[in-house]
């Protein structure tokens, strides 16, 4: 039973080592260890097409974080007082937002998108005072932003609620009782209880933002992130450059969710059974 | 303010933001199903059922999504279910929780890189290598169904053990002492104890790797290097190549379908054993 879990847990482990251990590799060639070297990172981080892929990615997903965390956080406190039709439904479009494939979202949002501002830049422009000056939408940065936060947001608003849910009521009350202003209470007692699964939230939103590749795939544009830009270079073929750049990613991902987890696991420690 | 005003005030960024980026490109996609594609690609207004007709001309890929995911949820299942018993059941508690998090972080950590890997561990410098230098012939791995399928055990098997193990952990441990009692072997409290009361694990976990493996595409793509491609692979073609919307969201509506159907069907086949629902949360 326990080698068992323990050829589980290698088969885990093994493939992310694997390239850890290759992205230090001397050689160019996967073939053979040539000695230790950190030549492949100071390339990677060298190379302005992945330090460009880096930013956007650090953009899109830091400000879907920021947004998904706001709007979802005040969805998962207003659902306490909802109930019948209104929440079944707001329940159903949050586990569809969860459930539906990555790659469904991705053509819809695709499509929705072109076609909606395919219909309002001619008339943007025609309304525009200036010629030629007017703004033109297209799919980007913000389409990105959008697409990833409404995934990030159903999720902060399941994990939220499941927090609120097991919030101590009696505390809110003798808060009220004791003379606190609705906001008083909520800074004073509601946030501090809730704090930890907010900023699991908004961890695990970072990173699924910064991790996605397939709805990145469909709304980017003419943006690369950090994912399109290794697939591509992929589909090129297997250089070293690549390995330094996923094992940079798998840690940044690694030290989140290290991080999300510790605060979770506290939280759920301190919460009253 | 009211309670009422303030309730609807909160709601409202996440309601709107639903309704935008989830309904509205959802409703489009049903809707250009029934188009029909323009001179240049994209899409022309009509109603016609001509796309659907024509889904027999990705049948190949529909056929290996049928074919591959069912074989891929079962594969996580079976390499699973022994992990979960050994966490809920046998596993030191005092380490428990750390080897929990140990499973499922890799699932919240870049799926590319991880199935990269693969590309690496099964190439031709990889396994393949190892396997010829021990004098047994050099077997080709990648860009087969077998590498599609590590590919998708390798990143789905964090969804299945999480629920199971969920579910043999609230197991009521006096129920396998008292069937002890009654003289039951180990190997029969198991089969009709612990077997049938993580039913409900087992059928949540089903669930959610079959469904996310209907819309996968990155690990065929990487792993089955064009031979063994899947719906997602078919959609991304149409939306991103050839530019015939309309067919891509007939593809796109007929997975959905699919997907729906074989998830009613098979909630109401397990709902005789599964009992209650049981809410299980990723992290």
């Amino acid at each position: 039973m326990r080698i068992y879990a323990l050829g589980v847990y290698l088969f885990l482990y093994i493939p992310i080592g694997v390239i850890a251990v290759f992205s230090f590799n001397a050689g160019r060639y996967a073939a053979q260890l040539q000695g230790f070297s950190t030549q492949w990172y100071g390339k990677a981080l060298s190379n302005p097409f992945v330090m460009e892929a880096l930013q956007t990615s650090a953009t899109v997903a830091a400000a879907s974080a920021v947004l998904a965390t706001i709007a979802g956080t005040l969805a998962a406190l207003a659902l306490q007082g909802v109930s019948g039709r209104p929440r079944m439904i707001f329940d159903a479009l949050l586990y569809i937002a969860v459930m539906v494939p990555g790659i469904v979202i991705g053509i819809s949002t695709l499509i929705a998108l072109v076609t909606l501002f395919d219909w309002i830049n001619p008339v943007v422009a025609s309304l525009w005072p200036v010629a030629d000056a007017a703004p033109q939408f297209h799919l980007g940065t913000g389409s990105l932003i959008a697409a990833h936060g409404l995934f990030a947001m159903a999720l902060v608003v399941i994990i939220v609620r499941a927090r609120v849910a097991g919030m101590d009521r009696s505390l809110i009350e003798a808060s009220a009782d004791l003379g606190a202003t609705p906001f008083g209470t909520f800074r004073q007692v509601t946030l501090p209880q809730i704090f930890p699964a907010i900023l699991a939230g908004f961890l695990l939103s970072f990173t699924f933002s910064f991790d996605d590749f397939i709805i990145a795939f469909f709304v980017a544009g003419s943006e690369t992130t950090l994912p399109i830009y290794v697939f591509s270079s992929i589909r090129r073929g297997v250089t070293p450059e690549i390995n330094a750049i996923g094992t940079m990613v798998l840690a940044v991902s690694l030290l989140i969710l290290i991080v999300a987890q510790t605060i979770l696991q506290r939280g759920r420690r301190a919460q009253p059974a | 303010m009211t309670p009422r005003l303030r309730t609807t005030l909160l709601l409202a960024p996440a309601t709107v933001w639903l309704l935008a980026m989830l309904v509205l490109p959802l409703v489009v996609v049903v809707v250009f199903s029934f188009g029909e594609r323009a001179a240049a690609g994209g899409y022309t207004p009509a109603f016609s059922f001509e796309n659907f007709a024509n889904l027999g001309a990705r049948w190949t890929a529909f056929k290996n999504t049928l074919m591959l995911a069912p074989v891929g949820t079962l594969l996580c299942l079976l390499i699973a279910y022994p992990l979960a018993y050994y966490l809920a059941v046998r596993a030191d508690p005092k380490w428990r929780t750390l080897l929990l998090i140990l499973v499922i972080v890799p699932f919240w950590t870049s799926i590319l890189i991880r199935s990269y890997a693969w590309i690496y561990l099964l190439g031709g410098q990889g396994i393949p290598k190892l396997v010829s230098l021990l004098g047994l012939g050099s077997p080709r791995l990648i860009n087969t169904p077998f590498a599609v399928l590590t590919g998708i055990v390798y990143g789905y098997l964090p969804l299945m053990v999480f629920p199971i193990y969920v579910s043999l952990e609230r197991l009521d441990k006096r129920l396998l002492e008292a069937s002890a009692d009654l003289g039951s072997p180990p190997w029969r409290s198991f089969l009709q104890v612990t077997l049938p009361l993580s039913m409900p694990g087992v059928a949540t976990g089903c669930m959610l790797v079959f469904i996310l493996l209907m819309g996968e595409f990155l690990i065929p793509a990487m792993l089955g290097g064009g031979k063994v491609f899947f719906v997602g692979n078919a959609l991304v073609d149409l939306f991103l190549q050839s530019r015939n919307w309309p067919f891509g969201a007939a593809v796109a509506v007929a997975l959905v379908v699919i997907m729906l159907v074989t998830v009613t069907a098979y909630m109401r086949f397990t709902r005789r054993w599964a009992g209650g629902r049981d809410d299980v949360s990723l992290m």
